[in-house]
């Protein structure tokens, strides 16, 4: 009865919200939209830190078929060495690859963009898929783009564990489940000659095993660790306003703000300046610095007074409050700017970040010599980098 | 927050009839240079956004889309 009713709500809810975007959206006079650019991009990627080395390619093609559909294919690959603060405290480093697909179609429909898109995800203890829909449309002279999406994806989590010497998945374990739902929402608007700014919203539930299987609470009683244990369901909030402006010379400034919380009482934001800088039609620099910083969740702590003290205990550093900065850099260079064979023009890119990460609430429990609880707090920092090579045909 | 959404769309079709798009597309040759896009290479925004993602409480709002772990 009262679910029926809080259902009956949310339905109501969801059909205000809908006839205020229609509403919106035959606000103003329509015009056409295009399609994305037929293009290939090849992409080695290296993140190293916090005892994290990753690396492997990317590689990502999009071409047109006919004149209204346009297709995308897309391999990614994460080559895992770990030995993290997370697993030298709780178990042995570790190596493992996570191989992701995503096929996709664009369709240009009348006036509007309909994008569908399939990514499945695959470890040796993760699968994860997910089906996005999407649609966008230009508007009020070509100034306005409207755009919103859905995203369903579900997720099995399993344990992998060493079974006399062996490492196998944990029959214990067995296999959990997570479902997502994602809503987006985002308008792009061109404000004047030389500025361009958008607005994005996206609101993303989850249901089922939200835990990451691996990690530990620790207690302050001398109690043994023990997995940790988070609720069930999540829901978040997140809004983000991007605005770029193009120099009275070939370049351009950028500014991002983003504004998130979710209902594990975690609030953060993230805010980004940029600028570009062009040389001789040839070369882009890019130059920028992001930071970010948030909030524990309620159930977080770096350590609990003992077992059963409360329903739900995470220590999970990303749960924890820490900020981070980010320093980096791009460069690309323009090559056959006059076309090749069927290539119009390609770029060759190297781009790098340097990140640092300081935590508030966790500490580095692999330190020795403290009591327990008063270990060092937790820093580490990480150099990004990314090669890539982009052609348009 | 709905009334509000609505209240702004009832305004705007009322003014949608008198407000005309003031950059005119001969005026837009800035805003189509690639340096003004958002999401200049999308291969390269989504690799910095699983980045962040796989480290961050924070999702959702950003330039591009990834999935799957990879962040024990």
């Amino acid at each position: 009865m009262f679910g029926n009713m809080k259902y009956k709500h949310r339905l109501n809810r969801i059909t205000k919200i809908s006839a205020a975007i229609a509403a919106f959206v035959i606000a103003f006079p329509l015009t056409a939209a295009i399609l994305p650019e037929d293009r290939f991009d090849a992409l080695y990627h290296s993140y190293q830190g916090g005892g994290m080395d990753i690396t492997g390619p990317s590689l990502m093609l999009r071409k047109l078929l006919g004149n209204s559909t346009s297709v995308l294919g897309k391999y990614y690959v994460d080559s895992i060495s770990a030995a993290s603060i997370d697993v030298i405290t709780t178990a042995s480093p570790y190596q493992e690859e996570r191989n992701e697909y995503t096929l996709g179609v664009d369709y240009l429909q009348n006036k509007a963009i309909l994008s569908f898109n399939y990514t499945d995800s695959e470890e040796n203890d993760f699968l994860a898929q997910t089906f996005s829909f999407g649609v966008s449309q230009d508007f009020f002279g070509d100034l306005s783009t409207l755009s919103m999406g859905y995203s369903r994806g579900k997720d099995q989590i399993m344990r992998m564990t060493k079974i006399d010497g062996v490492k196998q998945l944990d029959p214990n374990f067995g296999t959990e489940h997570a479902d997502r739902h994602k809503f987006r929402l985002g308008l792009a608007q061109i404000l004047s000659k030389n500025i361009i700014a958008s607005l994005n919203y996206e609101l993303i539930t989850d249901t089922g095993f939200l835990n990451n299987p691996y990690r530990q609470v620790r207690f302050a009683d001398g109690s043994p660790s023990e997995f940790e244990e988070y609720p069930n369901t999540r829901s978040s909030n997140a809004v983000a306003f991007r605005i770029k402006y193009h120099l009275p010379y070939r370049a351009a400034i950028s500014g991002e703000y983003r504004y998130f919380s979710d209902t594990w009482a975690i609030e953060a934001s993230n805010y980004l300046v940029g600028y570009t800088h062009t040389i001789k039609d040839k070369w882009i620099i890019d130059l920028r610095y992001r930071s970010y910083k948030q909030s524990a969740a309620s159930f977080y702590s770096d350590i609990f007074p003992s077992p059963n003290s409360q329903t739900y205990m995470a220590r999970d550093k990303e749960l924890s409050t820490f900020d981070n900065q980010t320093l980096g850099f791009s460069i690309s260079y323009g090559l056959m700017q006059n076309g090749w064979k069927f290539i119009d023009r390609g770029s060759i890119n190297f781009s790098y970040d340097y990140m640092t990460f300081d935590y508030h609430d966790f500490r580095d429990a692999s330190v020795t010599g403290y009591p327990l609880g008063q270990e060092p707090l937790y820093s580490f920092s990480s150099n990004v980098m990314q090669i890539y090579f982009s052609a348009w045909y | 927050m709905t009334r509000l959404i609505t209240t702004i769309c009832l305004l705007a079709l009322l003014c949608g009839c008198s407000v005309k798009p003031w950059v005119k597309p001969y005026e837009r040759n800035k805003l189509a240079d690639p340096i003004m896009t958002f999401n200049r290479d999308p291969i390269s925004t989504s690799y910095i956004n699983h980045v962040y993602e796989a480290r961050e409480a924070a999702r959702g709002a950003e330039e591009g889309q990834g999935g799957g772990c990879g962040c024990n």
